[in-house]
Formats: C-alpha cells, structure tokens, sequence
C-alpha cells in the first residue's frame, strides 16, 4: 500500500455543524479533514491522508437508516478508500449507533477495514464489534487525545499490513491456527497447573457473570401473584413467534387463559438443544401449568398471571438474555407479580 | 427449577431448587402418568418454598 487513502465518518457536532439542534443534519461530504480528522491526519504522518470526511446528523442517521446508510456508502465509496474510519464515538448512543452502522456497511460493502473508537459500554459496540477494530475509548471527548493515537496506531499496522492482535475490542472471531500440543494436552497441562497452584491461562475465559442480593421471602403463597418463565423454549404449538432453537433473538409472550394442562396438541419446545420428545409429549414437565393452576384452584397459591414467558436458552448470548430479562422483569412488574418460577432446561 | 446446578450458581440465581433431567426438568416419562404428576407437584411444592424463605446468599434447595 503506497500512501494509504483515508475516508472518515464523524457526526454533525464533530463536523462542526452543531449540537441537538442540528441533529437532523442529511449526509454530505468534504474533501479532506474535518474536526477531529485534522489530528488522525497528523498523526498518520505522512504514510496515509483523510482523502474526505462524510458525516450525518445522528438523529437523522438513526431514523432514517435506509437513506443514511445509502447516501453514506455512496459518499464514502466515491473517495475510493484503502481504509474507513470511524468516529470515535465515546459513549454517545445515536453516534456509537452510527459508528458501527456505518462500519458494518463498509466491512459487508466495500470489504475494507474499519477503525473506530468507543467507550466499552457504548450499545453500539456490542452489536457491530465484529465489524471493526474498535479501540477502547474513555467516555466522552474528553479524553480525544488519547483516542486518536490509539486509532492511529491499529490504522498504521493496516497500512504496514502487519498482523493486529491486540489494542481493540475482540470482534468475537474465531481463527484458526495449529497449535504444538493437542487440545487434550494443552487441557490436562492447566488441570495439572491448577492442581499445583501455579498460574495457568484459560483459553476459553468464561463470561463474568453479575449477581443480585435475594429479593426478600413471600410472606403469604395464599395471597402471591405468580408467573411461570423458562428458558427451555416452552412455546404454543407451532411456535408462533418461530422462537429460534439455538441462539434466540427473542422471547415470547403466551396466555395461559385457556390452557390447564399442556398436551401434544397445545405445546411443543422450541430449544434445539436437548431431545425435545418428553416436552413436545407433554409440555408441562418444562412449565408445570398443570399442578401450578390446581394449587391456585386449592387456594395453595393466590394466583398465577395470564401469561408466560419464553424463551430458548441454547447458545444465547449473555447481552440477548440480559436484554430478555430486563424487559420481562419490568411488564411482570407492572402487572403486579409478586414471585417467579423460572424453569430451565 | 433446574437441573444443572452448577450453571445456576454460575449465572447467579438466588433460589435454586434442583430438578430431574434436562430434557423434563418437571417430569419423568418412566413414571405412570398420575405419579409424573406427583413428582411435579412435589417440585414445585418445594419452589413454592424456597419463594418463601429468607435467604442471604445464594441458596441450593437440595432434594
């Protein structure tokens, strides 16, 4: 690559534009730096060039995402770039947004690298880290100084076509390579690592997961309100909503008005990852709807609510299941439920 | 209500009340339909429980 040509997004306030009240700034481009591009050029000293800036109004990008993300592809497409980059962002939302749009188009589009920069908590990482190097950012502009070296540097070893192994977030690829010792091998050194005490590295770190204090007891069951939700893919024959088997990328919402006892005819599991045979038979040994409605008819329970909720707990990504249980939690809330089964598989 | 414990301690669950199989976590096929049913009475019974007890920290309901 000679004198790399450089293509940055930015957004209306970066660009100069203004604030909120010009967030509905259309798409356009400048030849050359903009904002923030003046200090990437710079510090690119001289083996790339900001060959044209294209930003956006972030409200306007967001809202009218088929025309945003038309007119930005055509716009950066017209500089011919080697490489894109994207904001940084921070931890602005909308912009965070239009950041990892922006680079999942050119990644998919223009199969060129992209370089960003945000803040680790910044929703727009989580959805479009695999389509850039994203380098950790602070929060806010703040900290732009440390930023554009930063960015700069993964951008340099692009140019120079070295390998990128660290300085972004993890796009959750897998690559391959042979390894001197097999898996088994490399699996019982750490055992015999751990075993000893001494230091090993996990080459599969877990997910770190977080914990609540326990909700206090129910005083009464006679006078509970309660829901059934699970995470073993109980859904109504058919599944309606084509709950996924693996990976789910949503849950369901199903009224239990009419149903006393799950049979072959009116439940089925959508979970791909257990023999569903046992749960498509006979749906209540996953949600137990049959002895729960005879409690509350005893009076053992004071109710159990309308609905349940499902989903499919198979290769579900932590950020998804989060994400499920924070709505759950809050429309279970609102209708005044006091307490929950939560069946898993 | 689940069946491997260990993963309901990993991600956190507070009350954890243990189960029979994954595949039918609230049953068993082996079992006449009445006595399934029985069983998972008994389970849920012991959830109802474990809805109603104080507890600190992390809590397995063991059979």
């Amino acid at each position: 690559m000679g004198k790399a040509r450089i293509v940055h997004y930015i957004n209306q306030f970066y660009a100069g534009i203004g604030g909120e009240d010009k967030a509905d700034h259309l798409p356009e481009k400048r030849d050359g730096f903009v904002g923030p591009g003046m200090a990437i050029n710079a510090a690119l000293g001289g083996v790339g060039e900001v060959v044209g800036t294209v930003f956006c109004g972030d409200s306007y990008f967001n809202e009218n995402l088929e025309a945003a993300t038309a007119t930005v592809l055509d716009m950066i497409k017209a500089y011919a770039p080697d490489i894109v980059v994207v904001g940084p962002g921070f931890n602005a939302g909308r912009y965070g947004m239009a950041c990892g749009t922006v680079a999942k188009l050119v990644d998919e589009n223009l199969k060129i690298p992209v370089v960003g920069g945000l803040y680790e908590e910044n929703p727009g990482l989580e959805i479009f880290k695999r389509h850039a190097y994203f380098v950790p950012v602070g929060d806010s502009a703040a900290s732009m100084r440390k930023a554009v070296p930063d960015m700069v540097a993964i951008v340099k070893k692009l140019i120079a076509g070295e390998e990128i192994t660290e300085g972004f977030f993890p796009k959750g690829l897998r690559k391959n390579y042979f390894a001197d010792k097999r898996g088994s091998r490399r699996a019982v050194d750490m055992l015999l690592k751990k075993i000893a005490g001494e230091e090993f590295v996990t080459e599969y770190p877990m997910p770190v997961f977080d914990r609540v204090s326990p909700p206090p007891a129910i005083k009464d069951m006679k006078t509970a309100r309660i829901a059934l939700v699970s995470s073993g893919g109980p859904v109504p024959k058919g599944n309606p909503d084509r709950i996924e088997s693996s990976s789910a990328s949503k849950y369901g919402k199903y009224s239990l008005v009419d149903i006393v006892d799950f049979t072959a005819d009116n439940g089925e599991t959508a979970h791909g990852g257990y023999d569903p045979v046992y749960a498509n038979i006979d749906l209540d040994r996953v949600l137990p709807v049959d002895v729960v409605k005879e409690m509350v008819a005893a009076g053992e329970i004071g109710s159990l609510h309308d609905y349940w909720y499902a989903t499919v707990g198979n290769g579900t990504s932590v950020a998804s299941s989060k994400q499920f249980a924070a709505d759950i939690a809050k429309q279970l809330v609102a209708d005044n439920v006091s307490c929950v089964i939560l069946t898993s598989t | 209500m689940c069946t491997v414990v260990p993963i309901s301690v990993t991600v956190g669950a507070n009350r954890i009340v243990p189960t029979v199989a994954i595949p039918y976590p609230l049953g068993d096929p082996s079992l006449p339909p009445e006595e399934e049913k029985g069983l998972r009475r008994k389970l849920v019974r012991k959830a109802l429980d474990a809805l109603c007890t104080e507890v600190a920290e992390q809590t397995v309901f063991t059979k």
